[in-house]
This record gives C-alpha cells, sequence and structure tokens, in this order.
C-alpha cells in the first residue's frame, strides 16, 4: 500500500466537472487504485490541508490541478501542491487556460460583485454587505481569500509540467495519460500537451467538407443540421478548426458545434484570432464583389450580427492565454 | 487646473507606436511613391511588408497590441486590384471581426484602422497615416496591461 506513487487532484476555480471526468473512467478506476495512492482530492477522498502540509517536498508523483486561479486561496494551493509534487499536470480548460471562469475577465472585480451581492433584481441585500477578506466578529477574525481583479491560468502561477486540455479532459485520455507513467517508455518533453489528438477536432470529425461560402450564421437553435455535411457550412459556428482535438469530435457527432474546449492546438497560437482568421477565409465573398468599396463594411457586419457575442463564443475556454487576456479598463 | 494642464502636456507630448501592415503590391508601391516624392508624413508607423494583406492574421494585430502598440494599420489593394484575386476581401473580412473582438477587449476601433491605398496613391497614403496618428494621438497610449 505504501509504496504505490501517490496521486492527488485539485480544484481551484472550478465546477468539478474535472472530478466527474476521473469518476466516468469506471472500472478503470480500479486499476488506477491498484497502482496509485489517492491521496487527495477534496472533492472525493477526506485527507486535509495540513495532511499535504506534512507530506515531504515532491512525496506526490502527479497532481491533476483543474480549474482556473481566481482567488489567493487557489494560489495558495497551487504553490502548496508545487512544492509537494514531482509532476504537475494543468487538467482541464480552465486550468490550462483559464476556462470559463476567465470569462471574467471581461469584466472587473467591481463590476461582478455589483451584479452578485449588490445591484440585481432577485438579490435582498439591504445593508450591502460584500465579501471582506478579514470579518472581526466576538470570537475573533473570520478569514475569506481575496477575490481577484483577474483571473489567471495555472501556468501564469506556478512552474506546470504538462497540460491536459478538455472541459473536462475526455476520461479515456485520462487513462491514456495515466499508463505514461506506469510505463518505462521516457516521459514527453515538459511542457507537452498530453491526452490530445495531433492537429485540430477538424481533423478527427467524421463530417464530409467541401468548399465553405457560409452567407448567414444560425444559432444551434435555429437550424437542424444535416447528421453528415460540416456544422460550419452549414451556418453554425463550430469551433472545431481552432482547436486541438483529442476529444474524437464528439460534439459534431452529436450533430453540435464543436465549442473549441480543447483549447487551440500546441504552439502557441490564439485561439479566437485563429478562430476570426478562418471565418474570414470562409465567409462567401461572392457578394463583396459586385458592391462598392464603401459598402463592404455594411455586408460584412450584416453577416456578423448574427454572432451575438464574438469574444466571449471565440474565446469561451481560452481567454487567460489569449495575446490579450482582459478588458482594458 | 494643474492637473488638467500638466494632462494637457502629456497627450501633446505623446507619440504613438503604429505598427503598419501593408501589401506588397499597392500599399507598400504606394507608400515608396510618397518617399520617392519627398511626401512630409508622421514617423510614428511602423511599416510591416506583407506579400498580401489576407496574410495579416489577426495574431498579428493581437500580438502588437500586447507588444505596446497603441494603434494598427492594414493597408490593402483596392477590390478586384489583389494580386492574389481576392485576399484584400478576406482581410476585409476579419478586420470587421477583429473590431467587434477589439470593442469588447475593450480597446477603441480607430486603433485598428483598415483601408486601400493602390500603388500611385501617395497622396491617399500621407493623408492616411497623418490622419491615424493623429486620431491615436487624441486617444492617448493604449497601456494594455497582459498577465503573462
Amino acid at each position: 500500500m505504501g509504496n504505490k506513487p501517490k496521486i492527488a487532484m485539485y480544484w481551484g476555480s472550478a465546477c468539478g466537472g474535472c472530478e466527474v471526468s476521473l469518476a466516468n473512467v469506471h472500472e478503470a478506476l480500479l486499476i488506477i487504485d491498484a497502482n496509485f495512492e489517492f491521496v487527495f482530492c477534496p472533492c472525493l477522498v477526506d485527507t486535509k490541508y495540513t495532511d499535504i502540509e506534512n507530506m515531504a517536498e515532491g512525496e506526490i508523483l502527479i497532481t491533476f490541478y483543474n480549474g482556473a486561479l481566481r482567488n489567493s486561496e487557489n494560489e495558495q494551493m497551487a504553490h502548496l501542491l508545487r512544492k509537494k509534487s514531482k509532476i504537475i499536470i494543468a487538467y482541464g480548460a480552465c486550468s490550462k487556460d483559464g476556462g470559463i471562469p476567465a470569462l471574467a475577465n471581461f469584466h472587473s472585480k467591481e463590476e461582478i460583485y455589483n451584479t452578485i451581492y449588490l445591484n440585481n433584481p432577485s438579490i435582498d441585500n439591504p445593508y450591502s454587505v460584500i465579501p471582506k477578506t478579514v470579518t472581526t466578529v466576538e470570537e475573533g477574525d473570520l478569514y475569506l481569500p481575496e477575490f481577484w481583479d483577474t483571473v489567471k491560468s495555472l501556468d501564469q502561477v506556478i512552474d506546470v509540467d504538462y497540460y491536459m486540455p478538455g472541459c473536462p479532459p475526455e476520461p479515456h485520455q485520462l487513462v491514456k495519460v495515466l499508463n505514461i507513467f506506469l510505463s518505462d517508455e521516457p516521459l514527453p518533453p515538459k511542457g507537452s500537451y498530453l491526452g490530445v489528438g495531433k492537429t485540430t477536432v477538424c481533423e478527427e470529425c467524421r463530417r464530409v467538407k467541401t468548399d465553405k461560402k457560409i452567407t448567414k450564421f444560425y444559432r444551434n437553435w435555429q437550424i437542424i443540421p444535416d447528421a453528415t455535411t460540416c456544422l460550419l457550412e452549414q451556418g453554425l459556428l463550430c469551433m472545431g478548426l481552432a482547436t486541438c482535438g483529442g476529444c474524437g469530435g464528439a460534439c459534431p457527432e452529436a450533430n453540435m458545434p464543436c465549442t473549441g474546449c480543447y483549447g487551440a492546438p500546441q504552439g502557441g497560437s490564439d485561439q479566437g484570432a485563429k478562430m476570426i482568421s478562418a471565418l474570414g477565409s470562409v465567409i462567401d465573398i461572392a457578394p463583396l464583389k459586385e458592391l462598392p468599396e464603401s459598402e463592404i463594411p455594411n455586408y460584412i457586419d450584416a453577416i456578423l450580427k448574427d454572432i451575438p457575442d464574438l469574444a466571449g463564443t471565440f474565446y469561451k475556454y481560452s481567454l487567460a492565454k489569449s495575446l490579450v487576456n482582459r478588458r482594458v479598463k | 487646473m494643474n492637473t488638467t494642464e500638466n494632462q494637457g502636456m502629456l497627450i501633446n507630448s505623446f507619440e504613438p507606436k503604429i505598427v503598419g501592415f501593408l501589401c506588397n503590391w499597392c500599399s507598400y508601391a504606394g507608400a515608396d511613391k510618397a518617399g520617392a516624392t519627398q511626401a512630409q508624413y508622421p514617423p510614428n508607423v511602423n511599416i510591416v511588408k506583407v506579400m498580401c494583406s489576407g496574410r495579416v492574421d489577426p495574431q498579428f494585430v493581437l500580438k502588437s497590441f500586447q507588444e505596446g502598440a497603441d494603434g494598427v494599420m492594414i493597408l490593402a489593394c483596392h477590390p478586384g486590384d489583389c494580386h492574389y484575386k481576392e485576399g484584400n476581401y478576406r482581410a476585409a473580412q476579419r478586420y470587421q471581426m477583429l473590431k467587434v473582438l477589439l470593442t469588447q477587449f475593450g480597446i477603441e476601433q480607430e486603433r485598428c484602422f483598415f483601408d486601400y491605398v493602390s500603388a500611385g496613391e501617395s497622396d491617399k497614403f500621407v493623408q492616411l497615416i497623418t490622419q491615424t496618428v493623429a486620431k491615436i494621438k487624441e486617444l492617448g497610449p493604449l497601456n494594455l496591461k497582459v498577465t503573462v
């Protein structure tokens, strides 16, 4: 029991979906348990902060850190787990690229507090109470983590060894990755994406792709797409061409466009910018050729108006790691 | 009053850094002609020659802002004149999307500028550079703070 390599999974600013992806390996959980000792995971195991604090440095072989870093508690845990772990894997979109929580970077801390605690029809807060880091009560001081203005990815706070993208990562990819560490094979170079496909989601998607000439975009509820043609060709905003593969094209397979949860393919590109670049290449230009120069922007804007939240859609999972990663104040 | 005066002085002395992506076949030739005719225009635009405006990846624009540019200019061939037939239409489409994106990032749309300049239009080139530099001087420094 004591000689098995130790693994941990921690959640920062997360939804718990990454833990579900661990539970979703089904029977393989028994194999994981036979080969690893699961020492820390607040969602599933009853070890506490002090148990980790009392561990030797590097005692944990792998920590899967999921969730973005949005407050000082997330940061404190990241530093502690870095010290106690040989390998840190940024697990899931939030930890790798900021994920959904990083969409908050389009707003300031004040705006968020205002909407959540102060100024919202469903809120009853007559004394305008907002969370404070220190609250003094009769019994003494109570502490809360500090809420940051900007959501960060894990590698913006600590040194990260590997990345596993996905919202959440596919369970079969988790099994594949754990097998890497059980085998005698040399480990991949530091900074590698683990459990991913070679290129993009489009490469793995089985739909038929031809020359794309888009004249109108639709939202998912507006049309029922046919089951075999590329969804982008049908006018749905499928992010497959700007998104790292590894999921096997699961969403397009289920008639839903890719929303980009695996982030940009490895190589440091900006997912949203790449999406704009790609759409620029597939929106039909034939009508533009008939228009006078001054009318061209209006015509394009009329097509773009069907994309209600362009930045939020294109950076749905990767805002913390994009080139411009928060709103300018 | 003192502060306003100080701010006034600050804006006047601000020299914006602007990156200009110019297509090799039309706009760069237009800039060349402006040089040959010794036309005077502000020196704030750092020109990057690209083979086609369609080659301007939106990443180039965002990267320019990230690395401290206060503005970006993309100059293309006139519609119908593209050396590669349609690169400038592609650029026009990407520019319209970039404008939406920049607005959502709180970056003024005017900081990213797109227009058509042919090889013969050195006057238009000078006029656009002068206008854009003046506009961005008016907007002031971008002061983008990016977490790396």
